[in-house]
């Protein structure tokens, strides 16, 4: 049994979160405003190069194309849906360029931009939405699980996850390239479910080394956040006995301080930690969705001043980091990608059935290779197509 | 030349509204170029070209209600490189046959999709069978022992006829007991069930055949919603008058004469329209939306009258916009056009949408007159019933006497949140006044 702790309410003064716990200020952290004016914050700090800074603004540039690209694509016919990340860059790339490689992610349907920074080839992504598969991407190689379209489902598969690394004996060993940590993702609707209250609740009991990083994008379909909870989501943390923070998820910046914080703090073994991603949904909830049904366009207005993109662009910029050449170069890759996208989207294979049977455990058992034979010959069974 | 066929935008629709094209023939559009909006049951969408090219050919016009798969839009490409594949259109429902195996697959057997409101029609195509194997291979005898493979309704008749499916030799495809193997096993050993009883009493009708069940869907569901909505949320008062309308049929009779109204269907409800369109100026509040999250009542300055229809699919309201600036052989023109939408079944959302007061023609069933539920939004609905020849009093005096009459009944519901009685009753009395005089609306217009 890993020692029960008793650390997460007591206040030590070396924890941010502790911190932002005793202070309980719903005002999110931020370190980048929607001008694009760097500002410090008592509590969490940012030391990102130049380097890393234009990493995570292409990273964001380029979720952003394959997100339009992908709508578009379920336009043509050739998706039959697709959740739309746009206007969440930040909370997303942000996030997952906090985890370290030995960490783990455990995503929603809709992190476009978590998955690429993770690795997963964005044709992977279409083939689920095109239904040629369930998600066919390495989840050990990418330290990303596939996307549960249950709502709130991951987050208990996060806190087991986090379970098996303590019993792995890899937190609070001390040893950062050991010490690991995992990050759950899921939304504002998703923090009303049981699953998530009782993965919180586990994880917070365990001592569990894992991030929920809740991003609040303001509705569940056409569900506003109001119905979801009378307080800010963040401080329902602090019911279940965890640390909770509210961030500015559209300021990338503050967004990976915050995150890396929290995961560094659970890598340790100091357990777990509600981030609240602040943010909006600039599209619908999905391709099947129309949100000028059910909100003002005066709300989409408004969060489009205070886009994740132009906000680190006009930081990069006024500070020399960027110039033309870079940015008509992102332009004309992000362009790219848009165009292997549809060429990708368009020959994605029809997957093998027998394929199914190959991932139910990491050995075959007897039953289920009986099970692989029988379908072959029933599936063998079938005229050719003319 | 490849051709854009219009997708399904929403999971699980079956059509879709042309409402405007961006592009016309001769444009040339990049890949992503919207080039057309369209409105589906669920949201207006606007739709990305796939391709790069000139534009060749609009293949349909907006206004038309389009079946997903249609193509839409023909678009060259500038050089000669074969088009990419295009989605594979759902394939013509052949004859419907449904594999119990896989009922999704072979577009039967299953519901509304969870979000769609119709799956489309077809599904993928399934390649045949084999010529029928003599035996079960070897996967067979752990199959056996679970239980008899038959469909749901085929399992209670079984239930219902005390036969025991596990004891029936199976003739249906792969095993399955059919309908025709539990009714020929009942028949033949009508005492088999274990009970001492007597045996039941044929039914008079078979089970099964006692009751239909038909989805609800479409328009269908649309009305039910609306109906629901309404009525539990709007109080609903209504108020009758019935009135001698005979200046007013023959007012219809000489406007049928009229050379300007020779190509227009003069109709006595065109002329109630009118008197109802006039009557809405002196009460605006029939005219007005209760807007409850605002806390406000919305006066109309203009009206868009709603017609009831019934259509081979159900109940449809459709409405002519801006119904109050247009003159009487305009109206005319419009009515015509919206009835005869709204027959062939082509009434599209937007025709249907932003209605602020509604006229439902109950007389055409040779009903008197009844209790309208008001169109959700609208403040006021006008039920008209049958003119009929009827005794009536007239004159005065040593003049009264009983004449027939051209006679009907208007009945009145409204919105009693912000109409109240006085109001409504106004609002009817001038809309009789005006049939029974229609010199009237001389003074009410």
């Amino acid at each position: 049994m890993p020692s029960m702790p008793s650390g997460s309410t007591q206040t030590d003064p070396s924890d941010a979160f502790a911190g932002a716990y005793a202070q309980g200020s719903p005002e999110p952290v931020q370190l980048l405003t929607p001008e694009g004016e760097r500002v410090e914050h008592p509590l969490f700090s940012s030391d990102l190069t130049p380097e890393q800074l234009r990493g995570l603004h292409r990273d964001m540039v380029l979720t952003r194309r394959l997100d339009t690209e992908a709508t578009a694509l379920q336009r043509h016919g050739e998706l039959g849906l697709w959740a739309q990340s746009l206007g969440q860059e930040a909370a997303q790339v942000g996030a997952a360029r906090a985890t370290r490689p030995q960490d783990f992610v455990f995503p929603t349907y809709r992190e476009h931009g978590v998955a690429w920074c993770m690795g997963v080839d964005p044709v992977e992504l279409l083939g689920l939405f095109r239904g040629t598969d369930h998600g066919s991407w390495d989840t050990e190689r990418t330290r990303m699980a596939l996307y549960t379209i249950i709502i709130g489902a991951q987050t208990l598969h996060a806190v087991g996850y986090g379970m098996g690394l303590q019993r792995d004996g890899v937190v609070g060993t001390g040893d950062p390239d050991r010490d690991a940590a995992v990050l759950a993702h899921f939304g504002d609707g998703a923090s009303s479910q049981g699953d998530v209250n009782e993965a919180l609740v586990f994880a917070a009991s365990y001592h569990a080394p894992v991030v929920f990083l809740c991003t609040n994008n303001q509705w569940a379909i056409s569900e506003p956040t109001e119905r979801q909870s009378r307080v800010p989501l963040y401080q329902r943390a602090w019911g279940f006995g965890l640390p909770g923070v509210r961030v500015d998820g559209n300021d990338v910046v503050a967004v990976h301080a915050v995150v890396s914080a929290a995961l560094q703090r659970a890598r340790e073994g100091q357990g777990p930690v509600l981030v609240e991603a602040f943010t909006y949904r600039m599209g619908a909830h999905t391709t099947t969705d129309d949100p000028t049904r059910y909100r003002l366009s005066a709300d989409l207005e408004s969060w489009k001043l205070k886009d994740p993109i132009l906000r680190l662009e006009a930081f990069l910029r006024r500070n020399g980091h960027v110039d033309e050449a870079y940015l008509t170069a992102l332009t004309q890759e992000a362009d790219a990608l848009g165009e292997r996208l549809r060429e990708g989207c368009r020959s994605l294979p029809d997957p093998d059935p027998l394929s199914m049977f190959d991932h139910v455990y990491a050995e075959q058992t007897p039953e289920l290779a009986a099970q692989r034979a029988a379908y072959a010959a029933y599936a063998g069974g079938f005229e050719e197509e003319q | 030349m490849p051709e854009y066929k219009l997708p399904d935008v929403g999971e699980g629709l079956t059509e879709a509204d042309i409402v405007a094209w961006r592009v016309k023939v001769g444009d040339t559009v990049k890949v992503n170029d919207v080039v057309v909006e369209i409105e589906t049951a669920k949201s207006v969408v606007e739709l990305p070209s796939p391709y790069a090219g000139e534009v060749t050919a609009l293949m349909v016009s907006e206004g038309e209600t389009v079946a997903v798969g249609t193509p839409i839009i023909r678009i060259g490409l500038p050089d000669l490189a074969p088009a990419p594949a295009a989605p594979a259109a759902p394939p013509a429902p052949s004859a419907l046959e449904i594999d119990p195996s896989n009922p999704a697959a072979t577009g039967g057997g299953e519901g509304e999709s969870l979000v769609g409101r119709a799956k489309a029609e077809g599904g993928t195509t399934r390649r045949r069978r084999k010529a029928v194997e003599a035996a079960e291979p070897a996967a067979e005898p752990a199959a056996r022992d679970v239980r008899a493979l038959a469909k749901p309704p085929v399992r209670k008749l079984a239930k219902d006829l005390g036969v025991d499916l596990a004891a029936l030799a199976p003739s249906g495809a792969d095993g399955v007991v059919t309908r025709e193997d539990v009714l020929a096993a009942a028949g033949s050993s009508p005492a088999s069930s274990a009970s001492p009883t007597a045996s039941p009493a044929t039914p008079r009708l078979a089970p099964g055949e006692r009751e239909t069940r038909e989805p609800i869907k479409g328009v269908r569901r649309a009305m039910g919603q609306a109906m629901v909505e309404s009525a539990f949320t709007a109080p609903h008062v209504s108020v009758w008058k019935t009135l001698d309308v005979t200046r007013a049929m023959e007012l219809v009779e000489r406007l049928r004469g009229h050379r300007e109204l020779r190509d227009v269907k003069v109709t006595p409800l065109l002329v109630v329209a009118r008197a109802v369109l006039l009557a809405l100026k002196r009460q605006p509040l029939l005219n007005s939306t209760w807007d409850d999250a605002a806390g406000e009542i919305v006066l109309k300055h203009y009206v868009n009258l709603g017609i009831a229809a019934a259509t081979p699919r159900g109940l449809v309201v459709p409405n002519i916009k801006d119904a109050d600036a247009l003159g009487l052989r305009d109206l005319a023109l419009a009515l015509g056009v919206l009835t005869a939408t709204a027959r062939e079944g082509r009434t599209s959302p937007a025709d249907m949408a932003g209605g602020t007061f509604t006229i439902t023609n109950v007389g055409v069933f040779g009903m008197d007159a009844g209790t309208p539920i008001l169109n959700p939004g609208e403040s006021g609905i006008l039920a008209v019933g049958a003119i009929e020849r009827r005794p009536w009093v007239v004159g005065s005096g040593a003049d009264e006497r009983i004449e027939p009459r051209h006679v009907t009944t208007l009945a009145l519901s409204f919105d009693h949140r912000h109409v109240d009685g006085e109001t409504g009753s106004r609002f009817l009395a001038d809309v009789a006044a005006v049939l029974e005089d229609p010199a009237l609306a001389l003074l009410l217009g």
